[in-house]
């Protein structure tokens, strides 16, 4: 796909690339730099955990598919479609198992990763009080754990900085711009 | 050719709305070109609520106008601090890096200002004269065309872009599956809905995207090691000197030619012509050892290119229905959001649509010019703010953006569910991109090819005898064939000594 985006904290201290270096090679460097920064590659058994996934879920569509009817192509049933797609879901992720060994673009978990669990908890953290109490209080909190120990802010800006965030939202979305999100005050 | 749309759409681009919402996008991307972290598919993906309550001329010309400026924007820290901003902006690290170093920053911004603002103009005007000549010869599509050229589509984009070819058209997969939940329009059927009432309707294109794209990518960046931002190199003077912009001349008309060409292929976009470019100027050149060093053709080329490129990709979405990249898919998916399914009758249908977005470039690039040259420092001032601050801010208007769409908790669930599979996606090497792109595609296609088996009276063989499905047929087996047969030559020749 054309657009990454994913290219935080590049590496300036990289290597320049010399001027014989080939395109390609140039382009490599540039990529494996920014790759300094992200966890190491995954080992063949993730990989081939991460095809058995795809193939559990390509089956999983396949009964499903199957169950709903397929019919014939002259009169297709509900299930055709998605019984066509899920065999060369299946078939593809096969191949994915076989050549497993041979892939090397996974990444391992690594202590980053609790960061991103977190992160994923205050988001359900949100969601399963907003009906309930507002959205003020689990916004204020998420942002808070966001700023303190994800992003490693200082605890002034941190606090600070989620009560001002809090504010902000609620003047543009409450009492600008009228959004019925559910609120305390 | 009739121009007298043409100008209604200037006339649709001049209204005062349409204006600020052009400056807003154009301000919006150069913003989150300069900002490593979000890419234009997410932000535009995120923005998506707020598109809702306007005219559908209007939104697309603001996402347009994101999408474009942060092929501006990116340049910026490419040049600055060797960090490119966009994935199209890497080449331009090279020599625009060099020339940052040897004081000449200034120069090395305003060429790709210059050939940003010449590659993107050129493409507009190509646009406006190829798109509706393709859109012409397109109405003639029925199902049977329209079943092989959204496979091809799909396939291109999965397999052109970097990263893993196979896993990119497993994505494509899933996303065409995803596309199936819900109510089947022609028998009625619930289709993988677990008895559940909200996905009865289906899955809404709006969670998917903003949470594949923008929080997934949220979640992936939470995983980078942190490194403090380097101070970025002064910026003295941006208006590049006569001898600079007569040496890079060549390399910008090329840098159009060739971005535009790769532009409306599918799959190709922006970074591929960059790419491209640069390597085009490279073999071209008398002196390439200059290349790397600070040569202003090295920055102008590949900023020439990706700008006519995101232009030019335009044109297979407003002219076929087929976006050729992840962002045209989330455009694709704000154009159906209000009722407008992009395909060749739009140039005629929707003629205000049509021009009103196409015009509202030519404003779009004389903005970035401006932001770009004089404004430049305000832009290299965003490079303080810290991608720590922004997350958060990010997510809350992800979570609270995608409530308002239809005031339902439950969409929240499900940009949170598909925030963290987009995480894992990335984690794992799968591109989201062909995801979105086949899911925005799966219904449509899923229809068309049982409109076909109608058409055929359930032969399968009728794409094959309809003589431009079965081109575009035979191109899609050899674009799936190619790779593999090729690897295992390759490996082949490799075991014999």
């Amino acid at each position: 796909m054309t657009e990454p985006g994913s290219r935080s904290n590049g590496d300036k201290t990289a290597a320049d690339p010399p001027a014989e270096l080939s395109l390609a090679d140039a382009v490599h460097e540039v990529e494996q730099a920014e790759h300094d920064l992200r966890p190491p590659a995954a080992g063949p058994v993730t990989n081939a955990v991460v095809a058995a996934v795809v193939i559990l879920l390509g089956a999983a569509a396949l009964l499903g598919s199957w169950s709903l009817g397929v019919g014939s192509a002259r009169t297709p049933d509900a299930g055709m479609w998605p019984f066509l797609v899920s065999v060369v879901l299946v078939v593809l992720a096969v191949v994915l198992l076989v050549t497993a060994k041979r892939t090397s673009d996974a990444e391992r978990f690594s202590r980053g990763s609790w960061l991103v669990l977190a992160g994923l908890v205050t988001m359900v953290v949100f969601v399963a009080v907003v009906e309930h109490i507002g959205f003020e209080i689990p916004a204020a909190l998420l942002c808070f754990v966001w700023l303190r120990f994800l992003g490693h802010e200082g605890w002034r800006t941190s606090i600070i900085g989620s009560a001002g965030v809090v504010a902000a939202f609620y003047v543009i979305f409450v009492a600008a711009l009228s959004v019925p999100i559910p609120h305390l005050f | 050719m009739d121009l007298s749309p043409v100008i209604d759409g200037f006339g649709v681009v001049l209204e005062p709305a349409n204006l600020l919402y052009c400056l807003i996008g154009v301000v919006i991307g150069m913003v989150i070109g300069v900002l490593p972290g979000l890419g234009p598919a997410a932000t535009i993906a995120i923005l998506l609520p707020v598109t809702i309550g306007l005219e559908p001329v209007t939104s697309i010309i603001m996402l347009a106008g994101i999408f474009y400026g942060a092929q501006y924007g990116g340049t910026i820290t490419s040049v600055l601090l060797r960090l490119p901003g966009e994935a199209s902006s890497v080449v331009t690290v090279f020599d625009g890096y060099a020339l940052a170093r040897q004081g000449k920053a200034g120069t090395a911004l305003g060429i790709a200002a210059i050939g940003s603002f010449f590659g993107g103009t050129v493409s507009i005007v190509a646009l406006s004269l190829l798109a509706p000549l393709v859109a012409g010869v397109a109405l003639d599509f029925g199902p049977p065309e329209y079943t092989a050229l959204a496979l091809l589509g799909i396939l291109l984009v999965s397999t052109v872009s970097s990263g893993h070819r196979l896993k990119a058209v497993i994505a494509a997969c899933l996303g065409l599956l995803l596309a199936t939940v819900g109510r089947d329009g022609f028998t009625g059927a619930e289709r993988f809905t677990f008895d559940n009432l909200s996905l009865a309707d289906g899955l809404d294109f709006v969670p998917i995207a903003m949470g594949l794209f923008g929080l997934g990518e949220i979640l992936h960046n939470l995983e980078e090691r942190h490194r403090a931002t380097p101070a970025p190199v002064a910026v003295a003077n941006v208006w590049p000197a006569k001898a600079d912009l007569k040496q890079s001349s060549g390399a910008i008309g090329r840098g159009s030619a060739l971005g535009f060409v790769l532009g409306i292929l599918p799959g190709g976009g922006a970074t591929l012509a960059s790419l491209a470019a640069y390597a085009l100027e490279k073999r071209r050149a008398k002196e390439p050892e200059r290349f790397g060093r600070g040569a202003v053709e090295g920055v102008a080329a590949p900023e020439t290119a990706n700008n006519a490129a995101a232009t030019s990709s335009f044109i297979p979405l407003l002219t076929l229905g087929i976006p050729a990249n992840a962002t045209m898919a989330v455009i694709f998916g704000a154009l159906l959001i209000h009722g407008v399914s992009p395909g060749p009758q739009l140039v005629t249908q929707e003629p205000e649509l049509f021009w009103g977005v196409v015009n509202s470039m030519y404003i779009g690039n004389i903005l970035l010019l401006i932001m770009s040259i004089p404004l430049v420092g305000l832009f290299v001032k965003i490079l303080r703010v810290r991608a720590t601050l922004l997350a958060p801010i990010t997510v809350l208007i992800t979570l609270i953006g995608v409530y308002t769409v239809n005031n339902d908790v439950f969409d929240i669930v499900l940009v949170i569910v598909f925030g963290a599979v987009g995480y894992l996606m990335k984690k794992f090497g799968f591109d989201p991109g062909p995801l979105v792109l086949a899911f925005v595609l799966g219904s449509l296609l899923e229809d068309s090819l049982r409109r076909s088996l109608l058409i055929f009276d359930g032969d399968p063989t009728g794409f094959l005898t309809r003589p431009i499905s079965g081109v575009l047929l035979a191109i899609f087996v050899l674009v799936a064939l190619l790779p593999p047969v090729r690897a295992a030559l390759s490996r082949r020749r490799a075991r014999q000594p």
